[in-house]
């Protein structure tokens, strides 16, 4: 029993890891409102400047500094400081501030191609000895695709395929670190490593292995630690220490590795405990505490990893989906908000709004009204928050799940996700006017596949042959993620992050589609109006759409439920070919920025979309199709299934200028919040709300000095708007924004 | 069954909390500044029947806060008053909060006209002028119809009433009348006005003029400026002025 304790009530939390009993036993909801919130201490506002400064540099130059004296590592770095009087959290990746860590396991041609686009310094012999004596995960992929994957691949019907950089929607129970102090965490892998009994096959074998090397992740983790005069080896005592504690667990897993999506977690009202512990006590007030958070998100805000200019494309704004889910009910019937979930939005206010950490909000319709009422201020001042349904994933998860990147729950410390990035449904269908050759090139992608002949398509034909491409596409893509979640493992092993797991955890393998909306606009366009192909060479180019046709997202329930005919019938298909580690298959509709580059890539299709045009992000209608107003457009996206079907999320962003939502900013706030208790009232699952006038936007484009901290939210995750590409930062303006005169 | 213009899920401006709008087809004003020249004509617009009205309400309901709920509109709603009643009485059955925003033209029996207000929780009544004179030339049409739909609103119904007036320069922004306007909404029970509104000209409705032929005879007058606006409400001692 540990002295740190002392103060805790008790509970199988004690014995064995168990964060959410700690939780449960220890926590305080909040009912209040926003009044008791401190303004940023002294310290901070000096702190936060030199940070801006740096920021802002950073933008000019692209890569404010590189760390070339060794690869990414736990404990590689020596350690680093912003300023040192200043700092309450300590912890940078490197030596210094937003300096990049080289990290080539998960695919050395991603290094290279920065370090030759940035123009960067680095000693040769570093990357040439890696090459020399190591391999990276994008080396192993390779070795193993054929021809037909790598078809597929480079076609644009599977992209974004984390198969040249690190796979990232692990989330660590960081959480644990400041409950039992590392040496604890290592005692219970020992345990387990030693109760292990035989027959050692190769997955116990590799369970072994990995669990040992999470083992020696701690030792390092302890030791990083060390450098800044720090002993994470015991339990966290005070509210600073539980923060120290935690962001040493998340640093170590940026350090070590530079995974798309490296989420937080859950851990406001875990740390809440500590907090309320010391301003009882006397030892800590309000303007502390919230000097503690806002010193904390000033770290997370400076995490940076080294990319190239093609993957900003596909990920514009140097995203790292920091995300905390705040909110929530517990199974208990009480919410999970706490004072600290304010404290944590509150940065907003404090530090100005800012893409990361990407905030949460776990919507429950019985979430405090206090606390619904802050949100929707909050996202009217800033569109820095998105929000997503507790009341269904808690059904599926339970109460202490966090999200990996924008939508993806699962239970912390014991589930992980392969991530799978999406296929282009859009292109799919276009194969299967096609027979299986891609519009753009005419390579023949998948064999056998007859095309439509017929001068104008029928629905029942042209869903037949789309079920055949989708059958072959779910083949391929399940075999393609297969490969790529062995060499990952093998090659870019998180341990850092897999140390504050359970050494048995659940897997899913998280598959997406993207181009829904359109697919479904087809459909029903074949249905209601005539639409002839436009064939040239033999291959369908373009379509001539005769009449009118009911689109998707505007609440009429025959063209809305193509969509889940479609979904339910690829996860069906995917299903069917077993996934690597007996992982659970999930389906997700999102996009992120890539409805950009999947539009560039896809021919004309039969709605009425010209070749190269973006796609709608997510689950969203296409743009300017629904024309009966934001409320249909909601509901038509919450008819979309989770449960069942999409279980790894649906996206769907939401912009709306403030007029359109009330004259007043009571109204504005109370109408925000009802459309969110009506939203998922109606069990859609997620919904990034944006608050913002469409000339602001296009001054920002001309001017974008005049807002360099301008925020939007786009599928899942927000971006500073000047540092998304001209084209992305057109699809955005032109995207339905939900205005009424 | 109504004949409708068009439709938004999302108001939030036309009555309280969230608003299904239903934008009724026709209206007999010809008023100056109308910036929806094209719910005008009662032949066109797209026929829905009470069923369909009432069942695409229903599916807001999860929305409706605050006493949101359903607003008719239009063109001018009370030109189908008679359809109407039957669909705002379901709508009151079925739990929705009920609002009708017009200009006061309706031509049925006052009984029929008593028993639709007894379904209509707000009335959002424009009024174009306070001067009869004035009010002709604005509309095209006789101050009448709106004083008696003013008379029976005011002794035989219960609803709640948003008053507002469209300030146009040059036209209605000259003080003196707005100082008669307050004294015309203190005409009204004041403990039932919920809200009264000066709505400043906006030009948005002109491409409409152009895109069917018509002629636009605001065409040089300039949009209102908010600031002008905020100067005229200073004219005005009335609490639910906003």
């Amino acid at each position: 029993m540990f002295e740190q304790w002392k103060d805790f009530k008790k509970g199988i939390w004690t014995d064995k890891i168990d964060v959410r009993d700690f939780i449960q036993k220890n926590y305080t909801p909040y009912l209040g409102d926003d009044s008791f919130l401190a303004s940023k201490s002294e310290r901070t506002v000096k702190l936060f400047s030199i940070v801006e400064k740096l920021l802002l540099e950073e933008q000019k130059k692209g890569i404010y500094d590189i760390d070339t004296s060794s690869l990414s590592g736990i404990d590689n770095a020596e350690a680093g400081y912003i300023d040192k009087e200043n700092e309450i959290i300590f912890g940078l990746q490197s030596d210094g501030p937003l300096k990049r860590l080289i990290n080539p396991y998960g695919g050395i041609r991603m290094v290279e191609g920065a370090i030759e686009s940035y123009k960067l310094d680095v000693p040769d012999n570093l990357l040439k000895e890696f090459r020399k004596y190591r391999k990276s995960h994008n080396e192993g992929v390779f070795d193993a695709y054929n021809d037909e994957i790598k078809k597929a691949r480079a076609a644009g019907l599977v992209t974004g395929l984390p198969d040249a950089y690190g796979r990232g929607r692990i989330i660590g129970d960081y959480r644990r670190i400041p409950l039992y102090g590392v040496d604890f965490l290592i005692k219970k892998k020992i345990e387990f490593l030693s109760g292990m009994a035989f027959p050692f096959t190769e997955e116990i074998i590799r369970i072994r292995e990995e669990v040992s090397e999470q083992i020696a992740a701690l030792g390092k983790i302890k030791s990083m630690a060390q450098r800044y005069q720090i002993d994470i080896s015991q339990p966290a005592g005070s509210a600073r220490d539980a923060i120290q504690f935690l962001y040493f667990g998340y640093l170590a897993g940026v350090k070590e590795s530079n995974g798309a999506a490296m989420s937080l977690g859950r851990t406001s009202t875990f740390i809440d405990i500590y907090i309320q512990k010391d301003i009882s006590k006397g030892i800590l007030t309000e303007i502390d505490a919230q000097e503690l958070i806002d010193q904390f998100v000033i770290k997370l805000r400076i995490i940076r990893h080294l990319r190239t200019p093609e993957y900003d494309e596909l990920f514009a704004g140097d995203p790292n989906w920091i995300t905390e889910v705040l909110g929530g009910m517990g199974e208990d019937g009480r919410t999970l908000v706490s004072k600290t979930s304010y404290r944590f939005i509150h940065t907003l206010t404090n530090l100005s709004a800012s893409p990361e950490p990407n905030m949460t909000v776990l919507w429950s319709e019985n979430l405090p009204d206090n606390f619904k009422r802050y949100c929707a201020k909050m996202s009217i001042e800033t569109s820095s928050i998105q929000y997503e349904n507790d009341d269904v994933m808690r059904a599926a998860y339970g109460d202490d799940y966090g999200i990996a990147c924008c939508i993806s729950a699962m239970r912390l410390g014991k589930e992980m996700q392969f991530f799978g990035a999406r296929c282009n449904l859009g292109k799919a269908l276009l194969y299967a006017i096609n027979g299986g050759v891609d519009e753009n090139d005419g390579e023949l992608i998948f064999e056998g596949l007859e095309p439509i002949k017929a001068e104008y398509l029928d629905y029942d034909e042209l869903m037949s042959k789309f079920r055949v491409v989708m059958e072959k596409v779910a083949e391929l893509y399940v075999n393609t993620m297969n490969i790529i979640h062995f060499m990952h493992d093998k090659y870019a092993y998180e341990s850092a992050q897999m140390a504050l797991h359970d050494e048995i955890v659940g897997r899913y393998m998280a598959f997406g589609v993207a181009g829904l909306s359109i697919v479904i606009d087809s459909f029903s366009a074949v249905r209601h109006a005539r639409v002839k192909p436009i064939r040239k060479n033999g291959l369908a180019v373009d379509f001539e759409i005769t009449g009118d046709y009911p689109a998707f997202g505007n609440d009429i329930d025959e063209v809305d439920t193509i969509g889940n005919e479609i979904l339910e019938f690829f996860i069906g298909q995917l299903r069917k070919h077993p996934a690597y580690r007996g992982a659970k298959h999930t389906l997700s509709v999102l996009t992120i920025t890539s409805n950009v580059v999947y539009g560039k890539k896809t021919g004309s299709t039969p709605d009425g979309r010209k070749a190269g045009m973006p796609f709608a992000p997510g689950a969203n209608p296409m743009h300017g199709r629904d024309t009966n107003g934001a409320l249909a457009s909601l509901n038509s996206v919450s008819k979309l299934k989770y449960e069942g079907v999409c279980d790894d999320g649906i996206s769907n962003t939401f912009t709306i200028v403030p007029n359109a939502i009330g004259k007043l900013p009571r109204h504005r706030v109370d109408n925000l919040s009802s459309i969110m208790d009506g939203y998922f009232n109606q069990k859609g699952h997620h919904l990034n709300v944006n608050v913002l006038n469409r000339e602001m936007l296009l001054d920002a484009c001309d001017n974008p000095d005049k807002y360099p901290n301008l925020p939007i939210r786009v599928s899942g995750y927000a971006v500073k708007f000047n540092k998304l590409t001209k084209e992305q930062q057109m699809d955005v303006i032109s995207r339905t924004f939900h205005e009424k005169m | 069954m109504l004949k409708i213009h068009s439709v938004e899920t999302m108001g939030a401006l036309d009555g309280p909390g969230l608003r299904i709008i239903f934008f009724l087809q026709g209206c007999p004003l010809r008023c100056l500044y109308c910036h929806n020249p094209d719910t005008w004509q009662l032949e066109k617009g797209t026929i829905f029947p009470d069923e369909e009205i009432v069942g695409k309400a229903l599916r807001y309901k999860p929305y409706f806060k605050n006493n949101g709920g359903v607003t008719f509109s239009g063109g001018e709603p009370l030109l189908q008053a008679q359809e109407l009643v039957g669909i705002l009485k379901t709508l009151k059955d079925n739990g929705l909060h009920t609002a009708i925003d017009t200009s006061g033209y309706f031509n049925i029996s006052d009984t029929i006209m008593v028993e639709l207000l007894q379904y209509t929780d707000l009335v959002i009544l424009d009024i174009k002028h306070e001067n009869a004179e004035l009010y002709k030339q604005i509309t095209g049409h006789s101050i009448d119809k709106y004083l008696h739909l003013k008379e029976i609103l005011i002794n035989k119904a219960q609803s709640k009433i948003w008053l507002k007036h469209v300030v146009v320069p040059g036209l209605t922004d000259n003080p003196q009348h707005i100082k008669d306007l307050e004294k015309e909404v203190r005409t009204f029970p004041l403990e039932r006005v919920e809200k009264f509104e000066l709505l400043p000209y906006h030009t948005l409705g002109k491409s409409k003029y152009e895109a069917l032929g018509i002629n636009y005879s605001l065409s040089d007058t300039p949009e209102m400026s908010i600031e002008d606006i905020y100067k005229l409400k200073k004219l005005i001692k009335l609490d639910c002025l906003i």
